[in-house]
């Protein structure tokens, strides 16, 4: 490759205003698509613990009603404790 | 835990980023040579920077992590990397775009700056299949430290051959012999640099911390015994 670039003038505003923007537009873009990727692990979290509380609520519910289903279940912890 | 503090980081962050952008396009002087394609070299340079710092501080947390085995430290060495590599692409597109314009090519194969920084590039970026062939994750911790150190310890190496290459066209930024930057243009460049390394530590936080938050529901359903649907990531350390 030759060094004449070396030698080029500066380039006029209205051009080298296009590459400014440009490189600057690039790292915000990849700014706003990584904190869409983490918004969109945010949702997954959420979504797992809303699924997670829903199920512990489920299965105490569950226990419960099998406590106070199976007959002498309430003297059998009594004699335990 | 990894949330503590990210708030205020991310609001210094933003601050900065503003008075970095405020002084680039507002106070900063027109380059006599390059003229206002110049203002390129706050963005690029500074990211060059703070990403082949990131690669450096992946591997020193590699060290921390084979040194206790506490896999922490491999989840910080590959949050790093990770950020560090997101950097190194936003290098690569500002540096071909300044190319284009200063030289009016893309990218100069001959000369050594540019490639010696793509040649670190793509070292990092077999990082993740490497990571992702190993499936035990003891081993896999251990050999991505190993490649973090080994990798981590090449990028200044690599920096200080490049700087004692003979230069074709890249110009050397802090090149004393012809005098360095005006004492605006170093200001700018400085709150720059400060804004990037805000930047990254605040990324690294931020994924930090949903990383924990993934791996505490992890945890949870281990802990409940509730069913584990298909999503997770099989690459990415878990952090507790």
């Amino acid at each position: 490759m030759d060094l004449l670039p070396l030698a080029a003038p500066a380039l006029p505003l209205d051009e080298a205003g296009r590459y400014v923007a440009g490189a600057y537009v690039v790292f915000l873009v990849l700014i706003v698509v990584y904190v869409a990727i983490m918004a969109a692990k945010l949702q997954r979290i959420e979504r797992e613990l809303r699924e997670l509380a829903s199920f512990a609520e489920h299965r105490s519910d569950g226990e419960r009603a099998n406590g106070q289903a199976t007959p002498g279940r309430e003297a059998e912890v009594a004699s335990d404790v | 835990m990894y949330g503590k503090g990210l708030r205020p980081l991310s609001i210094a962050t933003v601050a900065m980023l503003a008075l970095s952008l405020s002084l680039v396009f507002f106070y900063a002087p027109l380059d006599a040579d390059q003229g206002f394609i110049q203002k390129i070299f706050y963005l690029h340079v500074p990211l060059a920077i703070v990403a082949l710092v990131g690669f450096v501080v992946g591997g020193v947390f590699a060290i921390a992590h084979l040194r206790s085995g506490n896999r922490k430290w491999d989840a910080y060495s590959y949050v790093a990397i990770h950020m560090s590599v997101i950097f190194g692409v936003a290098v690569l597109i500002t540096g071909a775009i300044w190319a284009k314009a200063s030289w009016g090519h893309w990218w100069v194969w001959d000369e050594p700056t540019l490639v010696s920084f793509l040649i670190v590039f793509l070292m990092y970026a077999t990082y993740y299949p490497f990571r992702y062939a190993i499936e035990d994750p003891e081993r896999q911790a251990r050999y991505a430290s190993v490649f973090a150190i080994a990798a981590g310890a090449f990028v200044p190496l690599n920096f200080m051959a490049v700087r004692m290459a003979e230069s074709l066209v890249h110009p050397r930024t802090f090149a004393t012999a012809n005098g360095g930057l005006p004492a605006e243009m170093m200001l700018t460049f400085l709150c720059s640099l400060a804004a990037m390394a805000l930047l990254w530590t605040t990324l690294v936080k931020f994924e930090l911390t949903a990383k924990s938050a993934s791996g505490q529901v992890k945890r949870l359903r281990r802990a409940l015994d509730a069913p584990v649907p298909g999503s997770g990531s099989r690459i990415a350390p878990e952090v507790s």
